[in-house]
């Protein structure tokens, strides 16, 4: 297939913290084609926010952001200009945020945020950028979209700032759009409908797509590939069929037993739950930093992992070459 | 989508913005009565010549010390009466007015420039500048503001531009401080953020996303210091080193009445009174833009 629109290779973000340095991300490659929907799953603080904000380019000053690769369409992010970076921010990559309550200014109206969007990198009249805003916001379900253009943020609704934050996003036509938790704040039934919407999209135009989330139930729905973080490593990765139904790593294991399944889970019975919390991740961390909460950890953990390979795409990062037993 | 259509029919009846906000000024009773009651005071002072014959600077003095209207001995030429050499206390009255605004406009103008740009440089980018702005801003704090003026105004001499300069560099600290806390409440949110992932340069975002946001607090603490500056401009006046005769200065006409003040109290008492219903009129008008573009009070 065609040359990957983003790869990234050993990736690491430090944060210099008063009790030491904190290894947010350490040593996260992907690749990931046009047209592909990557998920990278993982819990509160397993840096993987900050992966996306990284490719974006977004990260604050303080952190410290090092990869071996870090490559867009053949463009090398790490040696961008901030004002290279700006350019291709909104045009060519563009990212949709988590809170869609608070992403739109209040002081102007859709129109004017969406046009902006548009102009800031096509020299394009106001007619023309009104007329694309319009075709947008139609693509993303908006109804009446012409007199949506005048309303300002606090009139709609959270799943409809949602869409706006979308036509937004897509305004130029990005190769490459990475949505950070985009329906964790929205209700259950909005959230199915954005999801749709997101892989309509980007099946439509052709797009290259990073998923942040935590939701295993969106993954399964619109994945190609799954990347799991744990600690700001990348624990497990692979095509979305591989994750799902030969989970290797102990934590991807523990975190599809956390999920009901129709026909399975039967009432009254209880989900999994891992037991335990995040290590800190301030100074030199050693060994699999799972091993804590982990049912068949053992003294060698403490050590170096290897990474394991099982097929094509599929590795993972655990002392145990095969885990017996299926996932339940 | 079905579940938009009912919405929108439902959205596209609320009112304008434009008409929200016609209505919150208008039920606001103290920002009508301050807005008319300034509207009035500004019109005074533009059409001052048009409305009294009398030049503010010429003496009579064959006619010193008459009473206003309401007293016995009145002249009907001097509607307001003359002070002790024989002007016209009206015209002196209007033409103050023009000097009283001029200073509260520039001082404040002046100071806002220098405190917004302190404040909105420390809250958005943090770290070392924010550290050099908060010094300076406990700096300003530290000195008293009437003993530096008067120091300031004793060397350079008194007068219009030296008083406007002395108060715009003095009366900073507000808006430095306002300005920092609401930037700082505004970088982080989600769409500052946003406008940078579509490729926002930093001095976009401060002007085009982070300042709509600020600017209500912004024009309540410029009608503060406002006022501020107007009543230590005639506190300046009436120590003597403000402006200087024979301008006409309220300040000033306050200062030159106070020989008189147990024989003549009305020479101190309407240049007073002028003083106190402007002033009252900058802050109603501030309280109230502080009321109606409050967040809370948004539709």
């Amino acid at each position: 297939m065609s040359e990957p629109v983003l790869k990234v290779d050993n990736l690491t973000i430090d944060i210099p913290m008063a009790q030491g340095t904190l290894h947010a991300v350490r040593g996260i490659d992907f690749e990931l084609k046009r047209g592909e929907t990557l998920c990278i799953v993982g819990e509160s603080g397993s840096g993987k926010s900050l992966t996306s904000l990284a490719i974006m380019g977004l990260l604050s000053k303080k952190m410290r952001c090092n990869a071996a690769r870090l490559d867009f369409s053949g463009i090398d992010l790490r040696k961008q200009s901030p004002r290279a970076m700006r350019a291709l921010r909104g045009d060519r990559m563009a990212m949709i945020f988590q809170e869609p309550m608070t992403s739109l200014n209040p002081a102007y109206t859709i129109g004017d945020q969406l046009m902006e969007a548009l102009q800031l990198h096509r020299p394009v009249g106001r007619a023309e950028a009104r007329a694309r805003a319009i075709e947008l916001l139609g693509k993303v379900g908006i109804t009446a979209a012409e007199s949506r253009l005048s309303q300002y943020p606090h009139q709609l609704s959270g799943g409809l700032r949602q869409r706006v934050m979308i036509a937004m996003a897509l305004m130029c036509e990005p190769e490459l759009i990475i949505a950070d938790e985009p329906t964790t704040a929205l209700d259950v039934t909005i959230q199915a409908q954005i999801l749709r919407l997101l892989a309509d999209l980007q099946r439509e135009m052709n797009m290259a797509m990073i998923l942040v989330t935590h939701d295993l139930g969106v993954v399964a729905r619109i994945a190609d590939k799954v990347v799991v973080m744990y600690a700001g490593e990348v624990v497990e990765k692979g095509s979305a069929r591989e994750i799902f139904e030969n989970p290797r790593h102990p934590y991807t294991r523990g975190l599809l037993r956390c999920i009901p399944v129709p026909g399975k889970t039967k009432p009254g019975e209880h989900l999994g739950s891992i037991p335990g919390i995040v290590p800190s991740l301030i100074g030199k961390v050693e060994g699999c930093a799972f091993r804590s909460r982990c049912d068949v950890a053992e003294a060698a953990c403490a050590s170096d992992v290897p990474v394991r390979r099982t097929g094509e795409d599929h590795m993972y990062r655990c002392i145990h070459e095969v885990q017996a037993g299926a996932p339940s | 989508m079905a579940r938009t259509i009912e919405t929108v029919a439902e959205d596209l009846r609320t009112p304008s913005p434009a008409a929200i906000l016609r209505k919150r000024i208008f039920g606001h009773y103290g920002l009508v009565f301050g807005i008319a009651v300034l509207a009035i005071i500004v019109a005074l002072a533009l059409f001052a010549p048009l409305l009294t014959p009398h030049d503010p600077y010429a003496q009579d003095l064959m006619a010193r010390m008459k009473p206003p209207f309401w007293m016995a001995g009145s002249d009907p030429n001097h509607l307001l009466g003359t002070d002790y050499l024989g002007r016209d206390y009206l015209a002196r009255l209007l033409y103050g007015a023009r000097i009283s605004l001029a200073i509260g406009l520039f001082a404040a103008l002046i100071s806002g420039l220098i405190g917004t740009a302190m404040g909105v440089a420390a809250g958005y980018f943090g770290g070392r500048v924010d550290l050099v702005v908060t010094f300076l801003i406990n700096v300003r704090l530290a000195m008293p503001v009437v003993l530096v003026a008067l120091a300031v105004v004793a060397i350079l001499g008194g007068s219009l531009q030296v008083v406007v300069c002395v108060l715009g560099l003095l009366l900073w600290d507000r808006f430095a401080v306002v300005m920092r806390s609401s930037v700082l409440q505004v970088r982080d949110l989600e769409y500052v953020n946003a406008a940078r992932a579509i490729g926002c340069s930093t001095r976009r975002i401060i002007l085009r996303e982070i300042m709509p946001n600020v600017v209500n607090n912004l024009i309540v603490v410029a009608t503060l210091e406002m006022a501020h500056a107007i009543l230590l401009e005639a506190a300046l006046s009436f120590l003597g080193l403000g402006v200087q005769p024979p301008t006409p200065s309220w300040g000033l006409m306050i200062s030159e009445g106070k020989q008189m003040m147990l024989f003549e109290p009305w020479l101190i008492a309407i240049p007073g009174v002028a003083l106190f219903v402007l002033v009252l009129a900058i802050n109603l008008l501030g309280d109230g833009l502080r009321d109606v573009t409050a967040p809370e009070n948004r539709g």
